[in-house]
């Protein structure tokens, strides 16, 4: 039996969080921190992970390997970028 | 024993996180938070791997190989493709969701209907709807900024058109409240597909009445989106990891959507269901000014001149990739001691923080990069205004023309400059299609051409010793 009270109060919580820190966040670095967050959000591929090793039947596998490619390509590609951008703010 | 090694994990890289959006507050310390995010997702990924009922593991590999052979190349496309590469990964993270959110529905209805608790399936449900329509939305979005062929740019819009699209949304809401009310009924495995085929028409649709000047809140709205489908996978798994990282970014998507919003004086809904810029009236013909047209010895001349010197970027520079030949004057004018600032509007370009990304790329360091509010006050002083391929940002109409679709909009007070040099590409109207008086301003003179060509021809004025 899922616990979904404490689902939702981590939900909560975390998007206050997420509010508070993201307001500080400097606007010369917006377009970073879209891919930065975009890179995070593809925390997904744990549920991929999952429903693609996992002893499930075939084509369950194979919708799970999809989500897991593109989770994946999100990570790769965000946090690369996003290093990429961040490099070229120099001060002086 | 390796449940527990999940659990501590799952908390290890939410902190992580958190620390990686903490430390985005300044770009002194940016780059930790490459560091933190990238270890966090690491931690993430092996405490998962390792759990026992994980087996398949070339599958794994396979896909992660996958992963990475397209990801890299994405990450090395040019900055000015940025904001398309960017709804592409919106794109990926609504698929990965939605076919998640598909596998464990059919993987549940193999396995029995004790899985069906109502807050799962609704969870369920919610996840393949966002999921989906954040795909092909996403999608469509990227399709415009790449200006793919078959793609219009301009926004499509036809009559009874918000109708369609609340009744398609609508359809897949009930057919998934049917689905949670019974999720098992022997017509459900029809219905589930039909909500899936909805929720891709759905993105299509919203995209499809969206124009090039709203892009910033378009792909803002659509991360929170992403990450909303996140958080309901994390519901639909019960993994608290999946729902705090969703909702860090759905918060990221939230603000800068509202941001993005506030920047141009409109609301959530206007910018979805409002159509920016298809139906321009044709002004009442009153007199009808003249451009006045400078040569690059003229202008160099002003500039050179100039003590104060505010450059506008717009996403003509963008377009032109003429941030370069920017740096060259900026290099050329601050020799000569003249004060160069660039003014950033929020919604300049086709995403949020598209302008500094691109002049960052060109070495102009970030201490010249002033944001719209702050600028405005010394546009009096600005000797001369240099405006390069933005339009909808500098027009003065947003300030008093009580019917133009961009009024109410704050703007760079590019006109209270004491002159302004406007680089434009051609003589049609910006994005919005509406007509943009700053040019023909008594102390206005323009500039033809490709923003680079135009820049490349004043740079050699001051390079070529034309001007001392």
């Amino acid at each position: 039996m899922t616990d979904y009270w404490s689902m939702l109060f981590v939900f909560v919580l975390a998007t206050f969080i997420g509010l508070g820190v993201i307001r500080r966040v400097s606007r010369l670095l917006y377009t970073p921190l879209m891919s930065l967050t975009n890179a995070i959000s593809a925390i997904a591929v744990v549920g991929s992970l999952v429903v693609t090793g996992a002893d499930y039947p075939k084509t369950i596998r194979i919708l799970g390997a999809v989500a897991l490619f593109a989770s994946m390509t999100n990570i790769v590609s965000g946090f690369l970028i996003t290093n990429r951008m961040l490099k070229m703010f120099k001060k002086k | 024993m390796t449940h527990a090694i999940a659990q501590f994990a799952a908390i290890a890289a939410t902190a992580l996180f958190i620390l990686a959006l903490y430390w985005m507050n300044a770009p002194k310390t940016a780059r930790h938070a490459v560091v933190a995010g990238v270890g966090g997702m690491a931690i993430a990924i092996l405490a998962t791997w390792i759990q026992p009922e994980i087996v398949h593991h070339a599958w794994i590999l396979l896909a992660i190989a996958a992963g990475f052979l397209v990801g890299v190349p994405l990450s090395l496309v040019p900055l000015t493709a940025v904001p398309q590469r960017t709804a592409l990964s919106h794109a990926f993270g609504g698929l990965a969701a939605g076919l998640v959110g598909t596998a464990e529905y059919y993987l549940w209805l193999g396995e029995g209907p004790e899985h069906f608790t109502t807050f799962r399936m609704s969870a369920l449900v919610v996840e393949v709807i966002l999921g989906f329509l954040t795909f092909t939305g996403s999608l469509m979005a990227a399709g415009k900024l790449q200006e793919v062929r078959w793609i219009p740019q301009r926004p499509v819009t036809y009559p009874g058109q918000n109708f369609v699209n609340l009744g398609v949304l609508g359809a897949a809401v009930v057919l998934g409240v049917l689905l949670v009310l019974h999720p098992t009924a022997p017509w459900a495995t029809t219905a589930f597909p039909i909500v899936i085929g909805l929720s891709v028409l759905f993105g299509v649709l919203l995209i499809v009445p969206i124009g090039g000047a709203d892009m910033p809140t378009v792909i803002s709205i659509l991360n929170a989106y992403a990450g909303l489908a996140a958080v309901a996978m994390g519901f639909v798994l019960d993994n608290k990891l999946l729902v705090t990282a969703g909702a860090l970014d759905g918060s990221s998507g939230l603000i800068l959507s509202i941001i993005m919003c506030r920047a141009m004086n409109r609301s959530f809904t206007n910018v979805l269901f409002g159509a920016f810029g298809t139906v321009q009236k044709a002004k009442a013909a009153g007199e009808q000014k003249e451009w006045k047209q400078e040569s690059p010895e003229g202008a160099a001349q002003l500039l050179e001149q100039a003590r104060l010197v505010v450059v506008i970027p717009g996403y003509g520079m963008a377009v032109a990739q003429a941030q370069h030949k920017v740096r060259e004057l900026y290099d050329q004018l601050t020799k000569r001691g003249v004060t160069v600032k660039f003014a950033i509007h929020p919604v300049a370009g086709r995403m949020p923080g598209h302008m500094n990304v691109l002049l960052a790329e060109a070495d102009i360091p970030y201490s010249a990069l002033v944001e719209m509010d702050e600028i405005n006050p010394e546009m009096p002083q600005c000797d001369v205004a240099v405006v390069i391929g933005a339009n909808d940002v500098v027009n003065p109409a947003a300030r008093y023309v009580k019917d133009s679709p961009i009024y109410g909009m704050p703007i760079i007070d590019a006109d209270k400059a004491k002159t302004v040099l406007a680089i434009k590409r051609s003589k049609n109207p910006g994005f919005a299609g509406i007509d943009n008086e700053l040019y023909v301003q008594d102390n206005t003179w323009m500039l033809f051409g490709d923003a680079k060509g135009v820049l490349g021809d004043l740079v050699k004025q001051f390079a070529g010793g034309g001007l001392h």
